[in-house]
């Protein structure tokens, strides 16, 4: 128990700010997961090695001297591609499997790509720096990087962009109605299989921004990526399928959380005490339901 | 046939107890592969037969682990001394202290476990298909965050087991360790083939297929769930006693409560066999061993990459399982009789 | 359909190959000295891990290249059995059995981080397998009265207990107020419990004392924290993650402390990854290029530096130079011992009293190296930005003076 939260309240600030700016970050990177999720019916385990790959992008920029934040336009160029490749190998072989078999296949992927990381680009823990510098609020007591406000900034506006692009486009009208049905949607003449493949690009494009943004304010390793995946489970858990708001809302929530949790049980029981709160909230839920005799599902 | 069966149980026991003899240098291996094998076989007994996918049955091998390894020190010296500082006092157990203390941690590392499943069983089993996995999950990931914060078992630092005492030369540690392992994974197996037997099995395999129908049937299903959780537990719990004992060293997410690894591997090794079946997570854990040793020594550092392959080619072509591959090539062996003309014509179907 | 069948005859062609080639090396085949090593190729160790595996190459290339090792009138090249611990404690004590009983290995190299040394050490000392190891520094394993232990390093809890000693001779002699946020595992816990000893003996106050979650990469909570409290020196360990992390949020929160203290910042390449915004970090080393020891081998640090830097195209981090001296303690004893007996051997390495490139070494009987000390450097970038790591301690060494307080962040 730590009470120098309470002592200096306006670390309550600061830990709301970082917990918004953080939790921004994951509610994108839950956005994709949700996506597919709510589409394809499946759990991806490798979304997290997808956000690395998408860092490395970013990182190989800086390297090469470009400066990183173009990477947000870059990585998810690359990383379209890339998950429309992982699905015509594998993904759309589990589509209309068991969610078990889904996880189960996600996971060795993710297993994949760690390793081939560590052979592609060596497993030094790296990062990108932005050069952003810092902005002070109320008299220098409350500081927010600009490289995390420039990723929140980033991932609100691919957010809204996806959000219009479904209800706008040709593309986004046929994920939905995919979504909601996919057996009519194919009678009516949507191409499911096209629409599953961009659906999963879009979901890479989008952890690839993630990943850009996470080399930019944090660090990126081959072996870094299951803690995002497992954060953007319970976000999309806890908002439920194909509600965004609710994806936007849990994941600051999570992220405000987490701070907050930080300071006051300590930073050790930091990501325990995260998970054990996804246990209460299914169990919480789970209990909600059962008074009218129905379940999660 | 009786007969034919008995033989073959036989004659696994007699290489099972003959083993360490006859290949001294893989004791440990053996060890481990006894023990993948219990935690393949416990989970088939959710996974397979109730359908319920856990995830978190890693809660309970971890928890017996460090459990045990309390026990085993908390009865003859003060846990906080053995682990303060990373264990840098020394206290020497003698043998008879040594085997009293493990064999009582053992007992405690069945028996909380087993409690413990069936207290939170009541709120996890009411979640159902992923939730219930992601549940789970949680409940192992968290345990092992939160144990890596206490002080008293070591926290980051890890928590060195007592180590063997200096009695019977060098093999003795290896042997002591193996015939634990397999003595638990004979009475495992023992205890799960005469649950399959029973209605009980029957009652799973009910929820598995449909729990509303089941339940409508007049079955109190949540009772069976959380029985067969316990089941699990208790075992699970034993596996991992036995396995702190034999590495000697228990670190929170490494070692303990390692979901990561052990805790997918132990569903990837019954998948592999078959789920749903008595032998499918026996063979699937042993195949699964040989593959990950040999890619160890052969692929140095490229294990993970033919690990990744192998799991992907398993669930997408063999989701059945090696039992279920069989079963479909040779199904009179499984006892059943397929009409020719109808399989044709089921096939043309697909 | 008949994918399947292809996968089943391919996978069951695989399992008889692996399941039928069980080879046995021996511990010394022809004129080869065999020692075996568990290092993580892969894991959240696996930049340490490579690290310590290219030291040993190092020095084994270097050694064999040089005339090898000469035993009973005879010549002996060295040659390493590698297997990856996958950064994992469970493994690695699997790995220490492995190499024993089935490789019948009869001579050890260490693994990296303490973790997974304390696994390996019970098992190496049951066979009673002589071990060499650089890279557990946990002051832990050297109280357990293990014989056929020996670390080249100085134990864990010294790595920084100069830091706060200066930082009180700074202050007048007076206790100073330490922030410390350390990794929730056993080396980075080690190095705390001798910040523990140290803040003790001084009278100083710890008035922040984090634990760091292993998948951690954020600490903005632990440095807001240290903005409001205000220590005098804060320090940080975590591996190359940790260093990496902490110096970046400093920089970006503006983390104004007299004095920062790290580890692993040699490993992380600090004043490469972050240029300017290292500067000051003060860091805890087992070794530096412009220490003046020598050898015959590898002559000194800057040519070990140089070699190092050609042969893998990065400058040696200070787990390298480690790794590559244990093995030159390992050929030192074989020659003084004259035998491949493991007991000989054993009492060979506990007499051992030599100078390497990387420091003198003699054991203490626990088995960790006492004749040497560690130094302190410190990032200093000159106007061009241009960042290098400069021995502020022991001043013996010292190449530039102490940077003392850390300039506030207003006035850089």
């Amino acid at each position: 128990m730590d009470l120098l939260i309470f002592q200096a309240p306006i670390l309550m600030v600061q830990a709301s700010m970082d917990g918004i700016l953080l939790g921004i970050l994951f509610a994108l990177i839950a956005y994709g997961m949700a996506l597919q999720w709510g589409v394809m019916n499946i759990i991806n385990i490798a979304q997290g090695d997808l956000v690395i790959l998408g860092g490395y992008i970013a990182y190989f920029m800086y390297l090469y001297g470009i400066h990183p934040a173009w990477g947000v336009i870059v990585s998810p160029i690359i990383m379209y591609f890339v998950g429309i490749g992982i699905y015509k190998l594998v993904i759309n072989k589990v589509v209309d499997r068991d969610l078990f078999i889904s996880i189960l296949a996600t996971f060795g992927i993710s297993i994949l790509f760690m390793q081939l990381m560590n052979f592609a680009f060596g497993a030094d823990v790296v990062l990108a720096n932005s050069g952003y510098g810092t902005t002070m609020l109320f008299d220098n007591s409350v500081v927010l990087p600009n490289s995390k406000i420039f990723a929140a900034v980033i991932s609100i506006i691919f957010a809204i962009g996806l959000v219009v692009y479904m209800k706008k486009s040709k593309l986004g009208r046929a994920i939905r109605a995919t979504a909601q049905n996919a057996r009519a949607a194919k009678i009516l003449g949507v191409d499911t299989e096209k629409v599953y493949a961009a659906t999963f690009g879009i979901n890479a494009a989008l952890c690839g921004v993630a990943g850009a943004l996470i080399s930019i304010t944090f660090t990126i390793h081959p072996y870094m990526g299951l803690p995002y995946t497992i954060r953007s489970f319970m976000i999309v858990i806890v908002a439920g399928l194909g509600n965004l708001p609710g994806v936007a809302i849990s994941g600051m929530g999570l992220g405000v959380f987490e701070e907050f949790a930080d300071y006051i049980l300590g930073t050790e029981f930091r990501i325990g005490s995260v998970f054990l709160l996804l246990v209460l909230i299914l169990v919480y839920r789970r209990f909600k339901l059962s008074k009218k005799r129905e379940y999660l599902k | 046939m009786i007969n034919k069966n008995l033989i073959i149980y036989l004659s696994i026991l007699i290489f099972g107890l003959a083993a360490p003899f006859v290949f001294p240098a893989f004791k440990v291996q053996l060890s481990i592969l006894c023990v993948l094998i219990i935690l393949s076989i416990t989970w088939n007994i959710q996974g397979g037969e109730m359908g319920y996918n856990s995830f978190g049955n890693i809660l309970f091998y971890g928890l017996g682990m460090y459990l045990c390894a309390s026990v085993q020190v908390g009865m003859f010296f003060p846990l906080a001394e053995w682990t303060e500082s990373g264990g840098e006092k020394t206290f020497v157990h003698t043998p008879a202290q040594f085997f009293q203390g493990f064999g009582v941690g053992l007992a405690v590392a069945a028996i909380v476990p087993t409690i413990v499943a069936g207290l939170i069983g009541y709120s996890i089993l009411g979640l159902r298909g992923h939730y219930f996995a992601i549940c789970t999950l949680g409940l192992g990931v968290a345990a092992g965050e939160i144990s890596g914060g206490i002080e008293i078992i070591g926290a980051g630092q890890g928590f060195t087991t007592p180590p063997f005492p200096n009695i019977g030369g060098l093999e003795a540690r290896g042997e002591f360790f193996y015939f634990c392992s397999f003595i638990t994974l004979v009475l495992t197996f023992l205890a799960v083939k005469s649950i399959y037997s029973t209605r009980f099995k029957l009652v799973l395999n009910a929820i598995r297929d449909n729990e509303d129908k089941a339940e409508a049937m007049g079955i109190q299903t949540m009772k069976y769930k959380i029985i067969g959780w316990m089941i699990s537990a208790f075992f699970c719990g034993l596996a991992g006693g036995i396995m702190g004992g034999l590495v000697g060293y228990i670190d929170s997410t490494d070692v303990a409560f390692d979901g990561r690894e052990m805790g997918v591997f132990m569903v990837l090794m019954a998948i592999l066999g078959g789920k749903g079946t008595l032998w499918g997570p026996v063979i699937g854990a042993t195949l699964f061993h040989i593959f990950k040793e040999g890619f160890w020594t052969f692929f140095l550092g490229w294990q993970y990459v033919a690990l990744g392959v192998l799991i992907v080619v398993i669930v997408i072509y063999f989701p059945e399982g090696i039992m279920g591959w069989l079963r479909e090539k040779y199904p009179e062996r499984f006892g059943e009789v397929i009409d020719e003309a109808d399989r044709k014509a089921q096939v043309e179907l697909k | 359909m008949k994918i399947k069948n292809y996968i089943v005859t391919f996978v069951s062609a695989i399992a008889l190959l692996l399941s039928t080639s069980a080879i046995s090396f021996a511990k010394v085949v022809g004129d080869k000295i065999i020692l075996g090593a568990a290092v993580s190729l892969t894991g959240k160790y696996s930049s340490n891990g490579v690290h310590t595996q290219n030291g040993y190459n190092m020095a084994v290339e270097r050694i064999n290249s040089m005339g090898g090792v000469k035993v009973g009138g005879k010549t002996y090249k060295f040659d390493i059995i590698y297997y990856d611990d996958e950064s994992n404690p469970k493994r690695a004590a699997q790995l220490a059995e492995r190499l024993i009983s089935q490789d019948k290995v009869e001579f050890m190299l260490g693994p990296y981080s303490s973790g997974l040394t304390k696994a390996m050490a019970p098992v190496t000392e049951k066979y009673g397998v002589p071990m060499v190891e650089a890279n557990g520094a946990s002051r832990s394993l050297f109280t357990k009265g293990y014989k056929y232990l020996f670390a080249v390093l100085a134990p864990a809890n010294l790595y920084l207990d100069v830091a706060i000693r200066t930082a009180v001779e700074l202050n007048g002699g007076k206790g100073v107020k330490i922030a410390q946020a350390f990794e929730q595992d056993a080396f980075s816990q080690d190095v705390r419990l001798g910040i523990l000893d140290a803040a003790k003996e001084t009278g100083s106050e710890i008035i922040i004392d984090d634990k760091l979650p292993k998948e951690l990469n954020d600490m903005a909570a632990t440095l807001a924290k240290v903005k409001v409290a205000k220590p005098d020196v804060l320090v940080v360990s975590g591996h190359t993650k940790g260093a990496l992390t902490a110096i970046r949020q400093i920089a970006e929160m503006k983390v104004d402390v007299p004095m920062l203290a790290m580890t692993h910042c040699d490993a992380a390449k600090l004043s490469k990854q972050h240029g300017k915004n290292s500067q000051y970090a003060l860091c805890a080393s087992q070794w530096h290029k412009t220490l003046t020891y020598k050898d015959k081998w590898f002559k000194d640090g800057m040519t070990y530096d140089a070699d190092f830097t050609k042969m893998f195209g990065y400058a040696p981090p200070y787990q390298a130079a480690e790794s590559s001296a244990a093995l030159l303690v390992f050929k030192d004893a074989f020659e003084r011992a004259n035998s491949f007996d493991q007991k000989k051997v054993r009492d060979a390495l506990a007499a051992t009293d030599m100078q390497t490139f990387y420091g003198n070494i003699k054991f203490a009987p626990g088995g960790q190296n006492v004749s040497k000390p560690m130094v302190l450097f410190q990032v200093i970038c000159d106007s061009s930005g241009k960042c290098e790591n400069k021995v502020v301690a022991p001043l013996k060494w010292a190449s530039a003076k102490l940077i003392h307080p850390i300039p506030k962040w207003s006035e850089r």
